[in-house]
């Protein structure tokens, strides 16, 4: 870890500038991914501006009839939520399916939504890795690469957004609100946040230099059954190796966001339009510029079969 | 004393303290946070430094220059010591791959350098800065693909045969031939590597985590070329090991270097990632099985190849050493053979070579089982032996493997398991069951203790034997309050210290009934030493009973039996030619019920039963405890472990426990263990034998059996993981 220096913010306007006018500045908020990247110095911020007392902890009804998380709403105060609870299942299942209640104690929302991958290599910094060191190569593709991603993927990239949290939220058509550096605010629907590798997969989001979340909003309930599906190697505490979040109508129509194959919430309204015809159907138009590895291929079968799970689950 | 003819009856027959499910009387202290672990050995008057070690960044070359100007001018930094700089260092007996020293690199994470300063941050952040030139070679790395190269290994038994296998195989009716892989493993403790080293001019403390008190303490010597009697270890609690903390590891020599650099004592933990690359693992093994029998389930011919890797002057996997012994078959052969691999150092783990090898053989068994139309523990039981098969004039000093299995068989109900694979359903979920035999080897070790008994009639037993979480505290006490006819708590156990007589210590099964066995003897002098204190003819007149020495109409407490002085008596168990003559081993049955997902191939374990015939089991308590660990530790062998191998660049990937999966609680949802009562009198005056390890050997199989029960997909390469079932599950409506 290198030395940094620590802020506590006083208000949102301030901690977007701050963060702005300071180089190697970083938010830091639940600080469970965070602090272990800067420990094996994969992060190296040198300035730290924590936005924990910004009070962003708040969730509350929307005009529209949705809910206003609070960037800093832990995971284990989302998931508990009646509202939540009860309008939007698929959204606690979703949490309560990741890390440990003593993470989701911590974990942040907006945090959730910014954490980096788990790929082994950029967690090791002597293996070359264009994520970590822009320039540097892959190891994974030729490598270790069971675990990562098979569609949404560059030559120069192959990790995956780990979390559980962004499926349901983009299965949900969540809109991520921003404060900028200049005091402008903006709305960013989860669809347009998590950017694809292309040459750049080190740079993860369209978040600008400064930009700080300040609420999720979900809209208006929408019904349907709220099924999520994680699927890994033991039954808790670990990463998902294909994770299905869906919200399925009784006509057959829904949505569905798939984690642990894409370096973000994988999800194509043009696949959902196949559902009623199956999941054969919605999976391959899903999964159709897919080019997985050797070793992760079995994820192409595997979001078939829990799709097809889960559309049995949605209609028993 | 020595122990060459069967036990005959002792005072632990009585088994007034012995084989009672005693609590480990060290628990209050660890539930209590106060048992003081190697890193959290603290003087507040000594002003401790703190160390953090650099890995070699390549897997295999050498290094051509560290610069260490940044890193020595980083706040705090207080000395930094690089491999280059210390020059070549002798190794330990005990390694294979050299901890440190020169300029040569054998593996990924091998220690080039050690940064020490005032606060742990500033050592970790000062080791980055630490700037090193490699000349990287090439090396292998893939087992699969070095299987051609590997030779017949110097040392041990690497081949035996009996009979002429390849003419009973050729001609058995039935017959099976098949390969299976296991992966490297992880030793995956909780406690990492961890060292304190002080010098007092030219003496050093190291407070560590070792299972082998001596062995480190010999290879240190070695190591640090200082004469070992200036060496003093102290390890008296330890969070695990398996086999990893056997021998000498790199933190204690980094703080040796460390702490004489730096004019203070240091501590050295070694990171998470270090304990996958730096240290030892259980290596990868291709296994080939050939059996044949006769169509009524006899077996005629068995087979069992076996290949692994090793840095050059390691040694094999013995994962053929099971198939020597387990089941009859009078034409028979084993080998193994070494490829060079230039992966760090595969060592022994838990179990070595049977964990492995029973992953195989018995799923070849199942295999068989079924070709034969038998049912699987049917066919053990026809196979069972009582000598040893490839010399059957060397009986078993006792066996009741057939026992194990056919109590297993009625208490977990394996009469309903489904004779048809993939038949059973339970909801989404496909459900099977399988078994596997247990069976790992006894060993006995010397192992040597010396008592105390005080004025105030407490026993005090001091012994360099470790307790790595097993209970060896608790069996200790029980064993000299037995002797000494003491309760339990009128004894102190006093471990793991280089100044306490040197005992077996803690690895291969061996150390329960060693260090106990080596304690008794101890006790037998102390019982003699009083009675001739108190002037009677010798310690067989005498009893030892409620704190009290009494013969005939005398009675004497301990406390006045000591005196003022007190006694003290010291020595040492030796064992003869009881192991040439008979065969001991360590016998059980594992059972599995797993449910397998009808979709997703996910596994989940429904419930284990172990059964197990051991010998007299000292503490029900703490050994259930080790059985149901060892348990849970095949079942991450079956489903999830792997050490994976990059095979470009030559290191194992997942290097954390959040990428290298052992099982957490939601996968082990029911367990149960079974003992048979009985005793081998063969083994130790204890007429214990091991059961730590017995409870790992065959669950992996049994596990791979339940799934293929359920499923009908037969997986022969571990772990089994649901990529490798799910192409072979049922279609989806």
């Amino acid at each position: 870890m290198r030395a940094f220096s620590y802020e506590c913010a006083s208000s949102i306007e301030t901690a977007a500038k701050a963060a702005a006018s300071t180089d190697g500045a970083k938010f830091i908020a639940g600080g469970t991914n965070l602090l272990d990247l800067m420990k094996l110095e994969i992060e190296t911020p040198t300035h730290l501006i924590d936005v924990n007392g910004l009070g962003l902890d708040r969730i509350e009804p929307t005009p529209e009839g949705g809910l206003r998380i609070g960037a800093l709403v832990r995971n284990t105060d989302l998931a508990a939520d009646e509202r939540i609870r009860r309008d939007y299942g698929l959204l606690s299942r979703a949490l309560l399916a990741g890390a440990s209640g003593q993470l989701r104690n911590r974990a942040t929302t907006a945090g959730n939504l910014l954490q980096r991958t788990r790929c082994p290599y950029f967690y090791d910094t002597n293996q070359p890795c264009n994520k970590r060191q822009p320039g540097s190569g892959c190891a994974a593709i030729a490598g270790f690469s069971r675990q990562l991603g098979v569609v949404g993927v560059s030559d120069a990239c192959i990790a995956t957004h780990p979390g559980d949290m962004a499926v349901a939220m983009r299965a949900l058509d969540a809109v991520i609100e921003t404060i900028r550096a200049d005091g402008t605010t903006r709305s960013i629907p989860i669809a347009d946040f998590h950017r694809l590798p292309g040459k750049t997969p080190d740079i993860e989001h369209v978040l600008e230099r400064g930009e700080l979340i300040t609420a999720v909003v979900l809209p208006k309930p929408m019904g349907g059954k709220h099924i999520y599906r994680k699927v890994r190697d033991r039954a808790s505490y670990a990463f998902a190796l294909v994770s299905v979040g869906a919200i399925v109508q009784p006509d057959g129509t829904g949505r569905i966001a798939v984690g642990g194959i894409a370096p973000k919430p994988w999800r194509d309204e043009a696949a959902e339009k196949e559902l009623p015809r199956g999941a054969k159907a919605a999976s391959t138009r899903l999964l159709a510029d897919a080019r997985p590895t050797e070793q992760n291929a079995f994820k192409i079968t595997l979001v078939e079969r829990m799709l097809s799970a889960v559309l049995a689950e949605a209609r028993g | 004393m020595r122990f060459d003819t069967p036990a005959t009856t002792n005072p632990i027959d009585q088994l007034k303290i012995v084989g009672q499910p005693i609590h480990r009387i060290d628990g209050p202290l660890k539930t209590a946070g106060k048992a003081v672990y190697a890193y959290e050995w603290h003087d507040p008057n000594t002003p401790y430094a703190y160390g953090y070690i650099v890995g070699s960044a390549i897997a295999k070359g050498r290094i051509r220059s560290i610069d260490v100007t940044a890193a020595k001018n980083a706040p705090g930094v207080l000395a930094v010591v690089t491999t280059d700089g210390v020059g070549e260092l002798k190794k330990g007996k005990y390694n294979t791959a050299k901890l440190f020293g020169g300029t040569e690199v054998q593996h990924y994470h091998q220690a080039i350098a050690v940064v020490a300063a005032e606060t742990f941050e500033e050592a970790r952040a000062a080791a980055s800065l630490v700037k090193v030139h490699y000349a990287e070679e090439k090396g292998v790395f893939d087992l699969a693909a070095a299987r051609d190269t590997a030779v017949k290994p110097d040392d041990g038994e690497p081949d035996s045969a009996a009979g002429d296998f390849n003419a009973a195989f050729e001609t058995a009716p039935v017959k099976l031939d098949q390969t299976y892989t296991t992966p490297d493993q992880s030793h995956a403790m909780m406690e990492p590597h961890a060292s304190i080293a002080a010098w007092s001019g030219d003496e050093l403390t190291v407070w560590t985590s070792s299972q082998m008190i001596d062995w480190w303490r010999t290879d240190l010597a070695t190591t640090l070329g200082i004469d070992k009697e200036k060496v003093h270890i102290m390890s008296p609690f330890i969070g695990g090991g398996f086999g990893v903390k056997l021998f000498l590891r790199a933190d204690a020599v980094l703080a040796a270097l460390a702490a004489r650099e730096a004019k203070r004592p240091v501590k050295v933990a070694l990171p998470r990632p270090f304990l996958m690359n730096n240290t030892t693992h259980r290596p990868a093994t291709i296994q080939r099985i050939r059996i044949g029998a006769g169509r009524h389930g006899r077996i005629t011919a068995i087979a069992h190849e076996s290949w692994s890797g090793d840095l050059p002057g390691g040694g094999p996997e013995v994962a053929v050493q099971q198939t020597r012994l387990l089941y009859a078959g009078e034409n028979r052969m084993t080998a193994m053979r070494l490829a060079t691999l230039d992966l760090p150092e595969g060592n022994a783990m838990r179990a070595p070579g049977e964990a492995p090898g029973m992953m195989a053989l018995e799923i070849a068994i199942d295999e068989m089982a079924e070709r034969l139309g038998l049912d699987p523990v049917e066919f053990r039981t026809i196979n069972d032996t009582q000598v040893d098969p490839e010399k059957p004039e060397r009986p078993f000093s006792h066996r009741d493997l057939v026992g194990c299995l056919r109590t297993g068989a009625q208490r977990f109900g394996w009469k309903d398991r489904s004779k048809r694979p993939g038949s059973r359903r339970d909801g989404d979920w496909l459900v099977g069951m399988g078994v596997g035999s247990a069976f790992r080897n006894n060993l006995v070790v010397p192992s040597g203790a010396r008592v105390r008994l005080d004025r105030g009639g407490v026993v005090t037993v001091e012994t360099d034997m470790t307790d790595i979480g097993t209970g060896s505290y608790t069996i200790i006490a029980q064993t000299a309050a037995e002797m000494l006819g003491v309760p339990v708590d009128k004894v102190a156990v006093s471990l793991g210290d280089s100044r306490f007589p040197v005992s077996s210590g803690s690895g291969g099964q061996f150390g329960g009934n060693s260090s106990t066995a080596g304690v008794y003897a101890a006790c037998v002098k102390l019982r003699e030493a009083v009675a001739q204190k108190l002037g009677f003819n010798n310690a067989d007149d005498v009893i030892f009973a409620d704190g009290e020495v009494r013969s005939g109409d005398r009675r004497i407490t301990l406390a006045e039996a000591a005196g003022d002085e007190g006694l003290v008596a010291e020595d040492r168990i030796e064992f003869g030619k009881l192991t040439e003559t008979h065969q001991q081993s360590t016998f059980g049955a594992h059972f599995v019920e797993v449910g397998v997902d009808v979709a997703t191939g996910e596994t989940r374990l429904r419930r284990m039963l172990a059964v197990c015939a051991a010998g007299r089991i000292l503490n029900p308590i703490t050994a259930r405890s080790q059985v149901i660990g060892a348990m849970t530790m095949g079942v991450g062998a079956a489903l999830s472990e792997d050490l994976v191998v990059d095979k470009a660049r030559g290191f194992f990937v997942n290097h954390d426990l959040a990428a290298y999966e052992v099982p957490v609680h939601a996968d082990i949802p029911h367990q149960e263990v079974i003992f048979l009562d009985e005793t081998d009198p063969m083994s130790s005056p204890m007429k214990a034998k091991g059961i730590a390890e017995l409870g790992l050997c065959g669950v992996a199989a049994a596990v791979a059996n339940a799934i293929y029960n359920a499923t009908g997909v037969r997986v022969r390469d571990y772990p089994i993981t649901l990529d490798k079932l799910i192409n072979g599950l049922p279609e989806l409506s």
